[in-house]
């Protein structure tokens, strides 16, 4: 059975992020108690499965470390992964949270040898890498995974393959009986630092996403650019391996616009001028990238990052929202077809047929949880993000959950929302003397 | 030019989105344009476009009011809707295109020798005569449009269609003398006129 200790000054925060995990460090280090609860076998969220942060295009499995370290060192915070809070009622200073744990299989005896993943064979779609590629049904969800603990998937469960990989534990560690808990919890205050998800780019028709191999998504070029991603890092287009040297980026893919998301996911265009870095950083001045833009939106001081860009000769901007993309049956290069603004002239002037070898769709940031059906009391706006509201209560948003957010803003927003739930437990602390 | 075309520079002066704002229909929708051009680069006959949609747009923002209202490019819309469609702001793009045409064919600016504007024409005229289309006179005035010699050719060359026709019932060769109509046709002209007043009256209260 999981045991935690929950008072009504304890801060629960729902979501493990780099905006839950900021959260919950700032808090746990003003000496609050905190219990973070992830959905996912690890920490880590989006941000573990980006290749490189904007604008100094370092790595972010750094900063991760430095936050892991912490929250290793912090006794003031417990931590539950592969668990969902499904209920939640009461007020600030006095709430009631109802917590789902979905059984992992091995217990904390694990030392991650990978003796298990080595003994079965059956795959499932990794997840972590946007279904690109397969695991093995016992499998790390990703090298920096923290807990450092193995997890066997639910549909292995009952198959000979479980059966293996128990046999291959040299340390008793797998547990194929482990049952779902379910758990009740107090909180003083909660934050939901729930993220974000890509927008579906299967909905996006005339960007055939769902119909040409060679259209993905900016989510999946990150993963293919990590050396230990789905191609080992390198630049290759799904449909036949071959290196991808002229890439397209569409910008707005999804967003800023009333047919899908309403509106500007903000992120977008830093990211693909970061991402316009790319096909250089692996072919030189062969690498070229073309971006297809309404306007670009490089906020305050990422200007610089922007004009950085622009003076790449690798690097093309085409004012123009892309109308659609046919495929080229024989190269199976995407077709991009649109006006180009920019050209003088009569329509045929303006009018582009481009192919590329690969096409980025910059997808549009969505809440990962629709708060308006979990019912929760909170304020959320139209876009299903959390409003900062004082009919709230002692529930705060942190990072995406409240709004489009790149990871700079994220990790503000989730240090304010952590001084917010301070507040409330400090009054609660303070009326019971 | 016409009165009504006078009275509407004397009204709006610099003010041709305003204009459009409120007297083409769905007008008030040109403001909410962001210039992405899906639009343009989603329709079908966007290359034979002189000014594509949203260009138009930008042109009314602009003030450009005589090359926007004697413009062919609103008059090539067919009506496709992929442009409506696809806007990411839902503007009825379709709809504009045929509320400028139509406004610009009232204040008298319409292109005169634009096909659609041109056909447009001869079917309206041809169909208030009797209160009924007359497809031989139609016909034989669409191929007579661009000049006698060129009529004479297209209908030559159209000759064994006419013929089947003919010999199959689907052609009524006495129509030619003036051809069947409604049967009150005075009441459809009074209809029309009525029609035409209540309309003076429609512009004439935004003069």
């Amino acid at each position: 059975m999981t045991e935690v200790v929950a008072t009504n000054q304890t801060i629960v925060v729902v979501g493990g992020g780099i905006s839950g995990m900021t959260a919950a460090l700032e808090a746990a280090e003003c000496g609050k108690q905190v219990i973070l609860i992830e959905k996912n076998p690890s920490l880590g969220g989006r941000v573990s499965q980006l290749y490189k942060y904007f604008p100094k295009l370092c790595f972010p499995t750094c900063g991760l470390e430095i936050n892991l370290r912490r929250i290793k060192a912090n006794p003031n915070i417990s931590l539950l992964t592969l668990a969902e809070v499904t209920a939640v009622s009461g007020q600030a200073g006095d709430y009631s949270l109802t917590v789902k744990i979905a059984p992992r299989y091995i217990n904390s005896n694990c030392t991650a040898c990978g003796a298990c993943a080595d003994a079965v064979e059956s795959t499932f779609p990794n997840e972590f890498n946007y279904n690109l590629n397969q695991r093995k049904g016992a499998y790390l969800p990703f090298n920096m995974a923290y807990p450092q603990r193995f997890v066997i998937d639910p549909r292995m469960i009952g198959t000979a393959d479980a059966d293996k990989a128990k046999a291959a534990c040299k340390f008793e560690a797998i547990d194929l009986d482990m049952q779902p808990e379910e758990l009740k919890l107090k909180a003083g205050a909660i934050i939901w630092a729930t993220g974000w998800q890509p927008y579906d780019a299967n909905k996006i028709q005339p960007y055939g996403y769902d119909r040409f191999a060679n259209v993905i998504t900016s989510v999946e070029l990150e993963r293919m650019m990590d050396p230990q991603g789905p191609t080992g890092g390198k630049l290759v287009r799904p449909s036949d391996g071959k290196e991808a040297k002229d890439i397209a980026f569409i910008q707005c893919a999804g967003s800023r616009d009333r047919n899908y998301l309403k509106h500007c996911s903000r992120i977008c265009c830093m990211a693909s001028l970061k991402q316009s870095t790319y096909p250089r950083e692996k072919f030189g001045a062969e690498g070229k990238s073309t971006i297809y833009y309404i306007d670009i939106r490089a906020i305050d001081r990422f200007e610089d990052f922007y004009q950085k860009v622009q003076a790449d000769t690798t690097v093309n901007f085409i004012k123009s929202k892309v109308a659609s993309i046919t495929l080229d049956k024989a190269t199976q290069n995407p077709i991009l077809n649109g006006n180009d603004l920019e050209k003088s002239g009569t329509g045929k002037d303006m009018r582009y047929s481009n192919a590329h070898d690969l096409v980025v769709l910059a997808v549009g940031m969505q809440p990962s949880v629709d708060f308006k059906a979990m019912n929760l009391g909170l304020s959320v706006n139209d876009e299903g993000f959390i409003e900062l509201d004082p009919a709230n209560g002692g529930q705060f948003a942190a990072g995406c959950a409240s709004d489009a957010l790149d990871v700079n803003r994220a990790v503000q927003n989730a240090t304010a929302s952590a001084l917010r739930a301070i507040q409330v437990i400090n009054q609660v602390a303070n009326a019971e003397g | 030019m016409s009165s009504v075309n006078t009275a509407m520079v004397e009204k709006y002066r610099n003010n041709f989105l305003k204009e459009v704002s409120d007297n083409v229909e769905e007008g008030e929708w040109v403001r909410m344009c962001m210039q992405c051009g899906v639009c343009s680069g989603s329709c079908p006959l966007g290359p034979h476009w002189e000014h594509p949609p949203q260009e138009l747009f930008m042109m009314i923002r602009a003030n450009k009011r005589e090359e926007v209202l004697s413009s062919t490019s609103m008059w090539m819309c067919t009506s496709c809707y992929n442009c409506m469609v696809r806007c990411p702001r839902e503007l009825p793009i379709t709809h504009i295109m045929h509320g400028l045409a139509h406004y610009a064919k009232r204040l008298g600016l319409a292109p005169k020798e634009q096909p659609t504007n041109k056909f447009s024409q001869m079917f309206w005229n041809n169909l208030v005569q009797t209160g009924r289309v007359n497809e031989l006179k139609l016909g034989l005035a669409l191929y007579f449009m661009n000049g006698f010699s060129e009529g004479i050719k297209m209908s030559m060359k159209m000759r064994p269609i006419g013929q089947g026709m003919f010999f199959t019932g689907r052609m009524a060769p006495m129509e030619i003398l003036g051809g069947h109509g409604v049967k009150d046709q005075k009441g459809f002209h009074a209809m029309l006129k009525k029609a035409e007043e209540l309309e003076a009256a429609r512009v004439g209260a935004h003069v």
